[in-house]
């Protein structure tokens, strides 16, 4: 046993036995443990096994630090990994794995690796395995995973419910420390809204591994106090995961809840942690922070049994010494100073506390848990011991204000990086500024508090008090000069770097701290560095000879501790995890036999089961019902938008390339917009319904976009044109009636109104109103027949389609989906959603001639540029397979007959359909050179499914290029 | 999905319709200083009012430094 759990004291509650499981094995701990102090009641010290050299680890830290204790929680398929077990309150039947250890804790057989460790340094997987040939870290790669093995999150997601919710507050204070409590006691009853998110289970930071009963007392006085504060708001397992803008706060409650939080003002009172010393094999088991020592005693009643030695290059250790000597432990120190300050001394001495002054630790010994250790420097001694503590001075916590933009500043006299200049609204209490000392961080919090008061334009009410203590020391804090050559001194626990590896990143020439992190990983990982950064960074200081301020810190990244996925989603799951548009005849839909299918936001009607079973089935059915009958289809999705106005005409004509200014009252025309660099936008049909009224149509996809840059234009550059656009996608349904027989169907379902060739010829609008319902009829036509569309306000879309389809019974009308609409319109030769790819010019999609030479538009001057014009462009062709039997498909690559099929080709397939009037697959696609290439052979390659096919170029019109059938 | 959306830099003025050649059109289409500080931009309130304005931002602590003029 290397701790015994005293009878009495403690932050525990011995009356409530907590049962959990550790691999397996059935343990008990009691209520107020951590994982990891039950883990530690439990003798259990070796809790996992290095990332990359499987070396039996065990917890080093006491709180956010742990590079070391971390578990996968959970069972059947719901497990979380990379959970803190020095911060994982211990609940009832709690199931913990340890990670990194195959096939088992106690037998690791990668612990082998450590005998290759020379050949295991910095950067040896991107040497070994990367290069020459890149096919050798494909091969390796799985096995490099599978042993690197970082956790295995469960398979069936999480059990929990998660929520997010926002919160505003005058102030947040991070951190309930001294510090922290010291602040929100300052602002108790003062009127501003306050939030206190502390991470640990209990109040108090600090406070709670100390055993001075003065301060425990000040404690409770103060959260008696704070208790009573209605302005206050005191929230516990919360952790500050990140900052953000606006000083958003990302806050982490419970597991299940993340909370933004808004704050006016900030203070951050996160304090700091304690650094280890580097010296070879400093992670064996039972090497641990003298500072989790001494939370470990005092609140978790958890006494070194044998003899415990406190390694340290400051003043800070000799707290833990005599606390653990207090409780009853046998305690020696080595110090890496001389001159220790007398007082110091002369209380060791009368405690039993022997001291070693100027020794360091120069091996340790045993096999899974230390068991002795020999002292460098003038005592050359082996002191057998079952617990060793070390410290090598305290990191403050500033990643949250680094997050934020205040880079960290090296602070000499501490020897440690502190906060930097602050933005409005931050103020920095506490050990987190390098105040180190309980009195330090009640004074810097009061003050701290009193700033944040007047930045809120309120007066301070409060003097707190402050608990009788003795006087802070300072550090005194010995820079340690760590060794360089060992293989196994290690900086970073968690990502395995050591003190070698970063001598030889150095010598490699990665001086700069972010190459070096990123050439041996370390301040990677889950702790980001949260006890290796400094060392790491004296480290390379020295190694190059400059101060530690010159070598800078790297950059602390969200989150502060790991962050579960499902506490970032949130309810935004499945469905939820995105709006879901539905069109007003969604119900229609799937009361009727649709297939619905996902297009954007959209749901749409995919297709029909009058038509088959399979979309391949139905598609071609209700392709011949439009090509030989008639058919109704669902296009309410489309943009829709309302343009107004006395230069609404002018306007058209600048945003669209071909003109619009004379467009006659009751007529339509297809338009195409650019963007400014002379790219294609979008297309669509917009319709003249008065002389300053207007209906444009825009492409589903493009609807919100088009919408946005229209009010762009007017509202920033165009304010002096009249006109008002009005989005009406929503408002508005419609449906298209296509076919040969679609006027007879339309004529019978308004028989009032004339709706003849001569009356309503090809691009025509007429609005009309049936049942007291206004109507919007335009002669257009997607899929190349005779065709119309129907638009009516959205809460009569579904009456209208009943009344239409009941009209066209008797003529065969049926409906038809998304599928057939698609496949129609590729028939025909019109350019979608997957040819306007945003990288087209007018002349690539075939659409060149359309641009106004008498006037100008949007994108008229980029779209002349040298490379737009160029001959060699990827440009709209239509694909005719000559290989019957087999397949095209979408995406495919295009490359020329004589070609060797290799790389990006020249050009690729956009859209496929099986072509009922020619009875072959006919493709769009973009092809180099376009219809220059006309008629020529070319070849289709899959590389997926190792296909390859025969195809020919022809124009993209597949049927009726005379237009004698829209036109009929 | 948020409620404003970004518009580019309010300080180039934009060519009227038929105004500028290629070299005035590419400067203000392509050509952007990327200054650290205070820079005037386009935003839209587009889950709102859909209202497009001028913005005082400064670049690096996107603190609002008020309206455009």
């Amino acid at each position: 046993m290397s701790f015994r759990r005293l009878t009495s004291g403690g932050r525990l509650d011995r009356d409530k036995s907590v049962k959990f499981r550790f691999n397996g094995k059935r343990l008990k701990g009691l209520s107020g443990d951590t994982l990891a102090s039950a883990l530690l009641a439990n003798d259990r010290l070796l809790v996992g096994r290095s990332f990359k050299y499987h070396r039996p680890r065990g917890i080093v830290g006491a709180g956010v630090e742990e590079p070391n204790a971390l578990f996968t929680i959970g069972k059947d398929g719901t497990e979380q990994v990379n959970v803190i077990g020095t911060c994982l309150e211990l609940t009832e039947n709690l199931r913990a794995k340890s990670q990194n250890a195959w096939p088992a804790l106690s037998f690791d057989l990668r612990a082998v690796n450590q005998l290759f460790a020379p050949i295991f340094g910095a950067g040896f997987y991107y040497k070994t395995f990367m290069g020459p040939r890149l096919k050798s870290w494909m091969f390796y790669e799985p096995h490099i995973r599978h042993a690197a093995g970082l956790g295995k999150t469960g398979t069936q997601g999480t059990a929990a419910r998660h929520n997010t919710r926002n919160a505003f507050s005058d102030v947040l204070i991070i951190g309930s420390g001294p510090a922290g409590l010291a602040a929100a006691l300052a602002l108790a009853g003062t009127g501003v809204s306050v939030t206190l998110a502390e991470q640990d289970f209990e109040l108090g930071g600090s406070i709670l591994s100390s055993q001075n009963e003065n301060l425990l007392a000040w404690r409770e006085a103060t959260l008696a106090t704070l208790n009573r504060a209605e302005n206050l708001r005191l929230l516990t397992r919360a952790t500050v995961q990140g900052l953000f803008d606006g000083n958003q706060a990302i806050i982490a409650i419970g597991g299940t809840m993340v909370e933004s939080l808004r704050a006016r003002t900030i203070i951050f009172a996160t304090g700091a942690v304690e650094r280890p010393l580097v010296f070879d094999d400093n992670d064996l088991p039972g090497v641990m922070l003298a500072s989790a020592l001494r939370t470990y005693a005092n609140r978790f009643a958890l006494l070194p049994s044998k003899r415990c030695i406190i390694a340290t290059n400051n003043d800070s250790a000799y707290e833990t010494a005599f606390d653990l000597v207090t409780l009853g432990a046998t305690v020696m120190i080595a110090d890496e100073r001389n001159g220790i300050a007398g007082e110091l001394l002369a209380k060791s001495a009368s405690l039993g506390v022997v001291v070693f002054a100027g020794s360091s630790i120069a091996a340790v010994a045993g096999k899974r848990r230390i068991e002795a250790v020999m002292l460098g420097g003038p005592h050359h001694v082996r002191l057998s011991c079952d617990l060793l503590g070390m410290s090598g001075g305290w990191s403050p916590l500033v990643h949250l204000t680094s997050q934020v933009g205040s880079k960290p500043q090296f602070n000499p006299s501490v020897q440690a990086f502190v906060p930097g200049p602050l933005a409005t609204g931050h103020y920095v209490a506490g050990a987190c500024n390098g105040s180190f000392g309980t009195l330090a961080a009640i004074n810097t919090g009061q003050a701290q508090a009193s700033a944040v008061l007047a930045a809120l334009g309120k007066k301070a009410i409060n003097k707190t008090d402050v608990p009788p203590l003795e006087a802070d020391r300072g550090l005194a804090i010995l820079p340690s000069v760590s060794p360089s050559k060992s293989r196994f001194a290690f900086v970073d626990f968690q990502n395995d770097v050591t003190a070698k590896d970063i001598a030889q990143a150095r010598d490699e020439g990665y001086t700069n701290i972010e190459h070096l992190k990123r050439y041996t990983t370390l301040g990677m990982g889950t702790d980001q560095g949260k006890t290796s950064n400094i060392n790491a960074l004296a480290m390379l200081a020295n190694l190059r000879d400059v101060p530690i301020s010159q070598v800078g810190t790297t950059t602390f990244r969200p989150p502060f501790t790991p962050l579960t996925v499902g506490a970032i989603v949130g309810r935004s799951l499945g469905q939820h995890f995105r709006p879901t548009r539905r069109s007003p005849l969604h119900d229609w839909h799937e009361q009727n036999g649709a297939t619905m299918i996902d297009a954007g936001l959209w749901k749409r009607a995919w297709y029909y089961n009058w038509a088959g079973k399979t979309p391949h089935e139905a598609y071609l059915k209700e392709m011949e019902l439009v090509r030989h009958n008639v058919g109704l289809s669902d296009v309410s999705t489309l943009g829709k938008i309302d343009v107004q106005g006395k230069d609404a005409a002018e306007f058209l004509n600048r945003v669209y390339v071909n003109g619009f200014a004379k467009l006659a009252v009751g007529r339509a025309r297809y338009g195409v917009m650019l963007n400014d660099d002379g790219l294609v936008l979008d297309d669509g049909t917009t319709s003249r319904i008065s002389e300053t009224k207007f209906y444009m149509t825009t492409t589903t996809a493009q609807a919100g976009e088009v919408m946005s840059w229209l009010e762009y234009l007017l509202q920033c550059h165009w304010p002096d044109l009249d006109v008002h656009v009005t989005s009406l996608t929503d408002e508005w349904g419609g449906m298209a009636l296509s076919g040969p027989n679609a006027r007879q169907v339309l004529e019978r379902a308004f028989p009032e109104e004339d709706l003849s060739d001569s009356a309503l010829p090809y691009m025509a609008v007429k609005d009309i109103e049936y049942e007291k319902v206004p109507i919007r009829i335009l002669r257009l036509s997607f899929s190349g027949e005779l065709g119309y569309e129907i638009h009516c306000p959205a809460n009569f879309t579904q009456g209208l389609w009943e009344h239409v389809l009941k009209m066209g019974a008797s003529a065969g009308l049926k409906p038809y989906g998304l599928e057939a609409l698609a496949s129609l319109r590729i028939e025909k030769g019109h350019v979608a959603g997957l040819e306007l790819d945003h990288r087209n010019s007018l002349d690539d999609l075939g659409l060149g001639k359309m641009a106004s030479s008498k006037k100008s538009f949007v994108g008229d001057t980029l779209r002349m540029r040298e490379d737009m014009m160029a001959p060699e462009r990827w440009s709209l062709v239509g694909l005719e397979l000559l290989e019957p039997g087999k397949k095209l498909r979408g995406g495919a690559i295009l490359f020329a007959a004589k070609d060797e099929i290799k790389g990006h080709g020249r050009g690729y397939i956009t859209s496929v359909t099986w072509s009922t009037d020619l009875q072959i697959y006919v493709a769009l696609g973009l092809y180099q050179g376009g219809l220059a290439h006309e008629n020529e052979e070319i070849i289709a390659a899959f590389p997926l499914k190792n296909e390859k096919v025969r195809l020919r170029i022809v124009s993209p019109h597949f049927i009726d290029r005379e237009g004698t059938r829209l036109n009929a | 999905m948020s409620e404003f959306r970004y518009g580019g830099d309010a300080t180039k003025k934009r060519p009227g319709p038929g105004a500028g050649g290629l070299k005035v059109w590419h400067e203000y289409v392509f050509t952007f200083d990327n200054p650290k500080g205070p820079h005037e931009e386009f935003w839209q309130h587009t889950l709102g009012c859909r209202q497009w304005f001028k913005l005082k931002r400064n670049t690096a602590t996107n603190e609002i430094l008020g309206g455009g003029a």
